[in-house]
């Protein structure tokens, strides 16, 4: 799983009102070289909750990217392509293998194996 | 400018929205015009198209599937003596850059619906000397590729499209389809497939309705063996696919055969994500929406395959409450799923989309038809984000047929949509009642037929709405 998909996930159990962002919890951790893609980076990085990001990028090891989210203009130059590496790095090329995803507000496990989440709820969280 | 469009005689329905979607993709900002040769039935494999440029047609036909040939068209005819007035008077500031002596050309001769020997072809050849080619031949890899297409006229009886006239056309290729996709993404040589894999060419054509290309994000919410994602993947598209069955999208058939390795055998980028989940209660965090691009899928409407959702109520063995999952065995608990109808699976799905897809994203998706209905008019799920820009059918059964549909969003999602959006979905659930039960559509498909003797009358007054040589006949 990567952290894109982190950043798009919340735990939907019912009545749950804070379940975004889900805590990371690593058990194995791979990094995979993918082909950078500017144009789909800056695309992302608007729908991109900053903070969760940088969160869950520190419970996989990657603590690079700056703490505070930045300004759109920086992206948007073609000028500075060192911020958007990082950027490629943390959302595309750091794997959770296995894992779990934990619900912030109840605690909840979600589970990844093989890179997979499942974010399917139980019968009495429906 | 208009180019003569030669399409592969199958998927009839598919053929022009394909070009117009390719249109759209590569830069043509308003809708098509076509027209029909004289004479020519709608399902004929000679069209006119009005493109705004070479390079568009070309770069159309390249990515197209069903797309034979892209020509300019020097002239035509019901006869060999028309086609030559015809021919010499398409103007000499068009044709003679393409004769020059530098330069090396090829002629083949096509036919629709007949067969013409090696000897009737090269005579067909020679009759053009009027053309003044000053280049030299080139059979293997000419400059210049100029195409004889004939077809005569032909009785409704022998499987063509009807009241067609004899008409000849000659014509300069300007680009033509990469079928060779098909041989090489053919399903028989696929590592993992599951019983509702979509064929390669229709994935394919499912890819181009959706617009599928480099830096664009595609998400399948059915993903299965990831059959639909391979094709838009292979067209440069990021890909991403959910399903709720935990065995098909993470375990597959082993290490090196599940959805992983289908796009690791095409050399194509994994997807950027796999996910387990159930669309009817989908994990998205709130607050983010229009992150795809587009969303291609085929649900499943309960003939071959079953939609299943979260919140079966299987009793757990020793638990009082079967409601609830006891503490110690919710570790590794499996929950039990609960059927899942097609109507409640389109609302779903047209939700998701209104709210995830990009202002001008494309949904696209099977949807199945009852064809005893196909008198009365079909009803399609609606929404008042999107707009249906193109309906193809492909008939499975004499019972029933499948219709891929595609829509781009045209309104922003907003609260006041949504509110929209349910009362349409209420007048749908509304037309499509029996569909809500599960099993009902299986049997409509799969009911054995109940009297011989009506059979009998049957095929008698029977008169098919839909002409034989459609769909799956071709």
């Amino acid at each position: 799983m990567r952290l894109i998909t982190h950043n798009m996930l919340s735990c939907n159990i019912k009545g749950v009102t804070n379940g975004f962002p889900l805590k990371v919890e690593a058990e194995k951790v791979i990094e995979k070289e993918i082909d950078f893609n500017p144009d789909f980076l800056r695309h992302m990085f608007a729908k991109i909750e900053w903070k969760a990001l940088v969160e869950a990028a520190c419970s996989l090891g990657y603590a690079e990217l700056p703490e505070d989210s930045p300004d759109a203009t920086v992206i948007e130059s073609a000028a500075d392509e060192s911020l958007l590496k990082k950027l490629h790095h943390a959302l595309l090329e750091l794997h959770l293998e296995e894992g779990a995803l934990v619900c912030p507000e109840t605690g909840r496990k979600f589970p990844v194996n093989k890179g997979i989440p499942n974010m399917l709820l139980h019968e009495d969280e429906v | 400018m208009w180019f003569l469009c030669v399409f592969y005689h199958r998927l009839l329905d598919f053929r022009k929205p394909e070009v117009e979607a390719l249109a759209e993709l590569f830069g043509e900002d308003e809708s098509l015009q076509w027209r029909l040769p004289e004479h020519h039935h709608n399902d004929t494999p000679f069209h006119f198209v009005q493109l705004s440029s070479e390079e568009i047609a070309q770069n159309i036909a390249k990515r197209s599937i069903l797309v034979k040939g892209m020509y300019e068209l020097w002239g035509e005819g019901t006869c060999y003596e028309e086609l030559k007035e015809s021919i010499q008077s398409f103007p000499d500031s068009r044709k003679l850059p393409f004769l020059t002596s530098d330069s090396t050309f090829r002629i083949s001769v096509e036919t629709f619906g007949k067969a013409l020997t090696f000897d009737e072809q090269k005579e067909r050849i020679h009759s053009l000397t009027y053309i003044p080619f000053e280049g030299k031949v080139n059979l293997k890899n000419p400059d210049h590729n100029f195409f004889l297409m004939e077809m005569d006229e032909s009785e409704e009886s022998n499987g063509l499209p009807p009241i067609v006239q004899r008409r000849i056309f000659f014509g300069r290729e300007v680009g033509f389809a990469d079928r060779k996709l098909l041989p090489t993404f053919q399903l028989k040589s696929r590592t993992y497939l599951g019983p509702t894999a979509m064929d390669a060419e229709m994935a394919f054509l499912m890819a181009n309705q959706a617009n599928a290309a480099s830096g664009k994000l595609v998400y399948d919410p059915f993903v299965g063996t990831g059959s639909i994602l391979v094709s838009a993947a292979r067209f440069g598209a990021m890909t991403m696919g959910a399903d709720i069955d935990i065995r098909v999208v993470r375990d597959g058939r082993g290490p090196d055969c599940n959805v992983w390795s289908n796009f690791k055998q095409y050399g194509l980028p994994a997807p950027v994500a796999l996910l387990r989940m159930d669309n009817n209660v989908p994990p998205w965090r709130s607050g983010l929406k229009e992150i795809f691009d587009a969303i291609i899928c085929d649900p499943p409407y309960g003939v071959r395959a079953g939609g299943r959702k979260s919140g079966g109520r299987k009793i757990l063995r020793g638990t009082v409450d079967p409601y609830t999952v006891p503490e110690d065995k919710r570790t590794g608990h499996i929950p039990s799923t609960g059927a899942y109808s097609l109507v409640e699976c389109v609302h779903d799905l047209l939700h998701l989309a209104a709210r995830m897809l990009v202002m001008k994203g494309r949904l696209v998706f099977f949807f199945p038809v009852l064809r005893d209905e196909c008198g009365s008019e079909v009803k399609f799920p609606e929404h008042p984000c999107f707009k249906l820009v193109a309906v193809s059918e492909q008939i499975l059964s004499s019972r029933y047929s499948r219709v891929l549909l595609t829509m781009v969003k045209v309104e922003p999602y907003s609260d006041e949509v949504e509110e929209a959006a349910r009362l349409m979905h209420l007048e749908f659930r509304e037309n499509h009642l029996k569909w809500l039960e599960e099993g009902n559509i299986h049997s409509s498909v799969f009911k054995p037929s109940t009297d011989s003797s009506q059979i009998q009358t049957e095929s008698k007054t029977f008169k098919d709405p839909k002409p034989k040589y459609r769909g799956k006949y071709v």
